[in-house]
């Protein structure tokens, strides 16, 4: 009895030193409070792969917190002095659309597609946090009065978003990088993460 | 593919791929040579034409995008009898030296006195960011203050 005893407790302990190497907050911590619980049980994989687009280059180089587009894999601001300008379109004479034009142009390396031009001031990202970048997405105050249903159709279908997964080449003929996610898994992604309710995990 | 568009005025047809940049068509199929290559790849402006009337890198504009526009190059700015301003106050002020990249440099002016008439040395620097390997960029700045007057004045009368 005495040694049945000794091996139930040596069970007991694997199995308790097992929940906590895998899952500590919920099987161990059952009566915390309510919000550290949901986040704990919580499957942030949509959320999580989304982001991972999001904060690509690809994305930010055109979402920067001040007056310069960025540009180039090390997301330096954009060559010949080009500014956002009033309309986030560049000066006055000299726009976006004096190189960019619909599509990518692989002679040049000018990159390109439908609707080219910098995302506005209140939808910087540049410098934030990816929950951060996702708070400013669902605030209606800065993301020009979208619901949650038009920010999944600009994620998910406007071309100028999607252009991240055909980015042509650079000046020197080298293929630009892609986000590190696949286009078809960001996109259901990003639908999986609407569809239950856009929640934004603590960072 | 065929490629309609008008070109200083004129219509004109060409076949071609719609990938070749519109300034081999424009220097080779339709014979305009004011139109410079440069760098090819929209970084020093000596390609820029109006399309619509707005200005373009031809380096670096697929032909495709020109079907049923209007475009025009520095040969449809002016004429030796009638010079648009800015042509005008390039020959007064004595701006090119080699000459090459001037024509880019006049059509970005051109389209910059469109938008804003009386140009800051603010809206210069913004605007007209070509490049001069001669550095007449401190005559080409006068030209441009004189462009707007002469333009202004014109307009005017």
């Amino acid at each position: 009895m005495k040694y049945l005893f000794i091996l139930l407790f040596a069970c007991s302990a694997i199995v308790v030193a097992f929940n906590l190497q895998n899952d500590p907050v919920v099987e161990t911590i059952p009566a915390v409070t309510a919000s550290i619980t949901t986040a704990a049980s919580e499957d942030n994989t949509a959320f999580d792969t989304m982001m991972k687009v999001l904060m690509h280059k690809r994305c930010v180089n055109c979402h920067p917190s001040d007056a310069y587009p960025r540009q180039g894999e090390d997301s330096h601001i954009h060559r010949f002095g080009i500014e956002r300008g009033k309309a986030n379109h560049g000066a006055e004479a000299t726009t976006c659309n004096t190189c960019h034009q619909a599509d990518n142009n692989n002679q040049s390396g000018v990159p390109g597609a439908p609707e080219w031009s910098l995302a506005p001031l209140s939808m910087a990202w540049q410098g934030l946090s990816r929950t951060e970048i996702a708070r400013s997405m669902l605030d209606r105050k800065r993301n020009g009065n979208r619901s949650i249903k038009e920010i999944e159709h600009h994620l998910t279908e406007h071309e100028l978003v999607l252009w991240a997964w055909e980015p042509g080449v650079d000046n020197e003929g080298n293929p630009r990088e892609k986000p590190p996610v696949s286009k078809e898994d960001y996109i259901a992604a990003v639908k999986k993460w609407v569809e239950e309710g856009a929640h934004i995990p603590d960072e | 593919m065929k490629i309609s568009f008008s070109i200083n005025g004129q219509k004109k047809s060409v076949e071609t791929d719609g990938d070749t940049p519109l300034l081999w068509v424009i220097r080779d199929m339709l014979d305009l040579k004011g139109t410079k290559f440069g760098c090819g790849k929209a970084a020093c402006g000596a390609c820029t034409v109006h399309v619509d009337g707005e200005s373009i890198r031809s380096c670096s504009f697929a032909a495709k995008w020109a079907e049923g526009r209007e475009i025009t190059t520095i040969e449809g700015l002016g004429t030796a009898e009638d010079p648009h301003p800015v042509q005008q106050a390039w020959i007064e002020e004595i701006v090119p030296q080699c000459g090459y990249c001037q024509p880019g440099f006049m059509m970005a002016t051109a389209a910059l006195l469109d938008k804003v008439p009386s140009p800051t040395d603010e809206d210069i620097d913004n605007n007209i960011i070509n490049v001069c390997r001669c550095g007449t960029y401190y005559r080409m700045r006068k030209a441009i203050h004189r462009a707007a007057e002469i333009k202004k004045s014109n307009t005017n009368t």
